[in-house]
């Protein structure tokens, strides 16, 4: 499996360098200045029919990633594309060799999503999102359209379904001591390129891992996996989770693609018993997120 | 978007597969001719989109004139679980050996399709012991396949080949129309082996809409639903009388459930969505003034991509257009925090430093 804090953080004093799919739109420009001004190293840009101009008068823009990544040797990408173009681009960054793809767009047919995680596969290639705020390691890298206020270098991995509760409760984690070694988005479509059991084998061989936070909500079983994971595993680091939506009405898409109750099928309560029986705490509201991590670390 | 059960019926059609011969009808002048054509008896059928309307009394027989008069204005006038009924299908009444129950479903940890089957029909899936399982990739269900899960559920020889079919037929149909869900439930076996679909629901992925304008005519949608789609935020109306706006659906959902926690109850969920713009909560702003009970505002922002000034401005705009007069709670937090609060000092909205604080603010005015 790819490491990913190892594909962020690259070898040596060079940093990763990135590329950005979709620089030209308003919201690419807008998030690429920002990532710029985080200290990412973006390297490259891609919008077709713009190829050979420059974005803020210093980084190239190309027709097609395949260019980009043989002027750059770039392996990682972030996707600003509209929904409808989302299934063309995520093959061409696959294609030309791209190993990290952070897929932005929310809005993506299933069915596409669906087909971009078989090729990922083929080519061995990670797919976070789509619909994600994107992947960081505070302080160091930020691949996404998190705003940079909440994050503070630490411990704890955050693994998280929403971006505004990502941001809340990472918010709520600095601000009691519990800085992120990285925080990574799910992403809130039904199909994630990246699960939380897949989010979960990434962090959890990281050395200084203090503990782990899970932010989930109503709709599908990915927590109820997550937590038979952790039970299977016999994992013993401290995790906490919280799951928005307990109140949501059933058969209603709650804003997210993903957030739907069916039946039984993504309910909280099915989350909340699952995590209990994992001897995961679940928080009521997101600011009891740090009291019972540190709860959780007394305890150990 | 979820069909009602005599549109996913039409599907069922068009991809061959059976279903009882049966009309659809939205008023009782047209329901009567309906019921000439179909002719007595028949079962009365509420087309709502939620489950378990056969418990509510939203599915009667009808065996005359009479009880026509009497049930169809019934029917109609019903609301099953919060969802008023949208339209009544007079559906032929079937004579069956065995009822069984067939779906295709999107796993979402899987990834992938997956059929579930059992010889058990009728009755709520999560209930049935004896499911089949079988995943099938990008969801085609191959004759190999269809046949191994006939055979698991214990279908006899005649039935197999046409539960092959149709599984085949319903599969083609999950794809082509890029459903989350189909289900027949239940799928009954005639005298002679053959099958029928008595009931039919899908769900179908509003993403992909935009490849099927075929669709658009079941798209059922309120008028707040359609504007609130229109302005680029999504918007879930809701029987409580506290409206809740923030950024993002998690953020939202989460108000939401503090605040019912609290004793509030909310009147929508309204996620102003990641491009919102002064003029975007504007227009949430003035749905919201056009709903009916709404007795306060409760708003939860944490600012990063949207900043909360965008949001402050929208509200005073709204001030001096009289859009708002009800009363406004208000938490705000992250980008241009500070500003917007500056913004909002004077106006009417009661700001509060945590949300806890703003949800208790809420509940006791709508209490008092």
């Amino acid at each position: 499996m790819t490491d990913i804090f190892e594909l962020l953080k690259g070898k040596g004093s060079e940093k990763q360098p990135v590329i950005v799919q979709g620089i030209t739109g308003k919201f690419g420009t807008r998030h690429t200045k920002l990532m710029m001004e985080y200290g990412t190293n973006i390297v490259a840009g891609v919008t077709p029919g713009k190829g050979g101009q420059k974005f803020e008068n210093s980084v190239p823009i190309y027709e097609t990633v395949k260019e980009a990544v043989d002027a750059t040797g770039a392996k990682i990408s972030i996707m600003f594309v509209p929904a409808k173009f989302f299934l063309g681009a995520a093959k061409d960054a696959l294609e030309a060799g791209i190993k990290l793809l952070i897929a932005i767009p929310e809005h993506v047919p299933v069915q596409d999503a669906m087909k971009t995680i078989e090729l990922a596969k083929e080519k061995g290639a990670i797919m976070i999102g789509p619909n994600t705020p994107g992947v960081m390691i505070p302080d160091l890298i930020k691949i996404g359209i998190m705003p940079a206020s909440p994050f503070k270098f630490g411990n704890v991995a955050v693994l998280s379904k929403s971006g505004t509760l990502l941001y809340e409760i990472s918010n709520n984690l600095s601000t009691s001591g519990f800085g992120q070694c990285i925080t990574l988005g799910i992403g809130g479509d039904p199909i994630n390129g990246t699960r939380l059991i897949d989010a979960f084998d990434m962090v959890k061989d990281y050395p200084d891992l203090d503990g782990i936070v899970v932010v989930g909500e109503i709709g599908g079983d990915a927590e109820e996996v997550f937590a038979q994971k952790i039970i299977d595993e016999n994992f013993k680091k401290p995790i906490v989770a919280y799951v928005a939506g307990r109140k949501a009405p059933k058969e209603k898409r709650m804003g997210h693609a993903g957030a739907i109750v069916m039946g039984n099928y993504g309910s909280a309560e099915s989350k909340i018993e699952m995590f209990t029986k994992a001897n995961i705490p679940v928080a009521k509201r997101p600011v009891e997120v740090p009291i019972l991590l540190a709860g959780k670390m007394e305890k150990k | 978007m979820r069909l009602l059960e005599y549109q996913a019926k039409e599907l069922f059609k068009e991809y061959d597969i059976r279903v009882p011969e049966s009309i659809a009808s939205k008023d009782i002048e047209s329901g009567r001719k309906d019921a000439e054509k179909i002719g007595y008896p028949f079962v009365i059928k509420a087309q709502v989109p939620v489950g378990g309307r056969g418990k509510a009394g939203g599915i009667q027989k009808c065996h005359n004139e009479d009880e026509f008069e009497l049930k169809y204005p019934e029917i109609l006038n019903m609301t099953i679980k919060g969802e008023k009924t949208r339209a009544i299908l007079l559906e032929k009444m079937t004579e069956y050996e065995k009822e069984i129950y067939l779906s295709l479903f999107l796993n979402r940890s899987k990834r992938c399709y997956t059929v579930i089957s059992s010889a058990e029909g009728g009755v709520e899936i999560e209930s049935v012991k004896d499911q089949v399982i079988q995943e099938v990739g990008l969801g085609e269900v191959t004759e190999k396949v269809a046949k191994e899960v006939a055979q698991k559920i214990g279908l006899t020889e005649n039935s197999i080949p046409h539960f092959v079919d149709i599984l085949q037929k319903l599969s083609k149909l999950t794809v082509e129309k890029e459903a989350e869900l189909t289900e027949i439930n239940p799928l009954v076996i005639l005298k002679d082996g053959s099958m029928m679909a008595l009931d039919g629901k899908m769900m179908t992925d509003d993403n992909s809409n935009f490849r099927h304008k075929e669709l658009a005519k079941y798209q059922e949608k309120t008028e707040l639903e359609k504007k609130a789609e229109e302005s680029g935020f999504s918007l879930v109306e809701l029987d409580g009388n506290i409206a809740v706006i923030g950024n993002g659906a998690g953020l939202v959902m989460s108000t939401l459930d503090m605040l019912t926690d609290n004793g509030g109850k909310a009147a929508c969920f309204l996620d102003v969505g990641g491009t919102a713009t002064t003029e975007s909560v504007y227009e949430a702003l003035t749905l919201i003034s056009k709903m009916k009970d709404v007795k306060a505002v409760l708003v939860n922002l944490y600012g990063g991509i949207v900043k909360t000034s965008i949001v402050a401005s929208a509200f005073l705009k709204a001030y001096d257009d009289k859009i708002i007069v009800l009363p406004v709670f208000a938490r705000l937090m992250g980008a241009e925090s500070e500003k917007s609060k500056e913004m909002l000092k004077d106006s009417e909205t009661k700001l509060s430093p945590s949300i806890e604080e703003a949800i208790n603010n809420v509940v006791m005015e709508v209490n008092k």
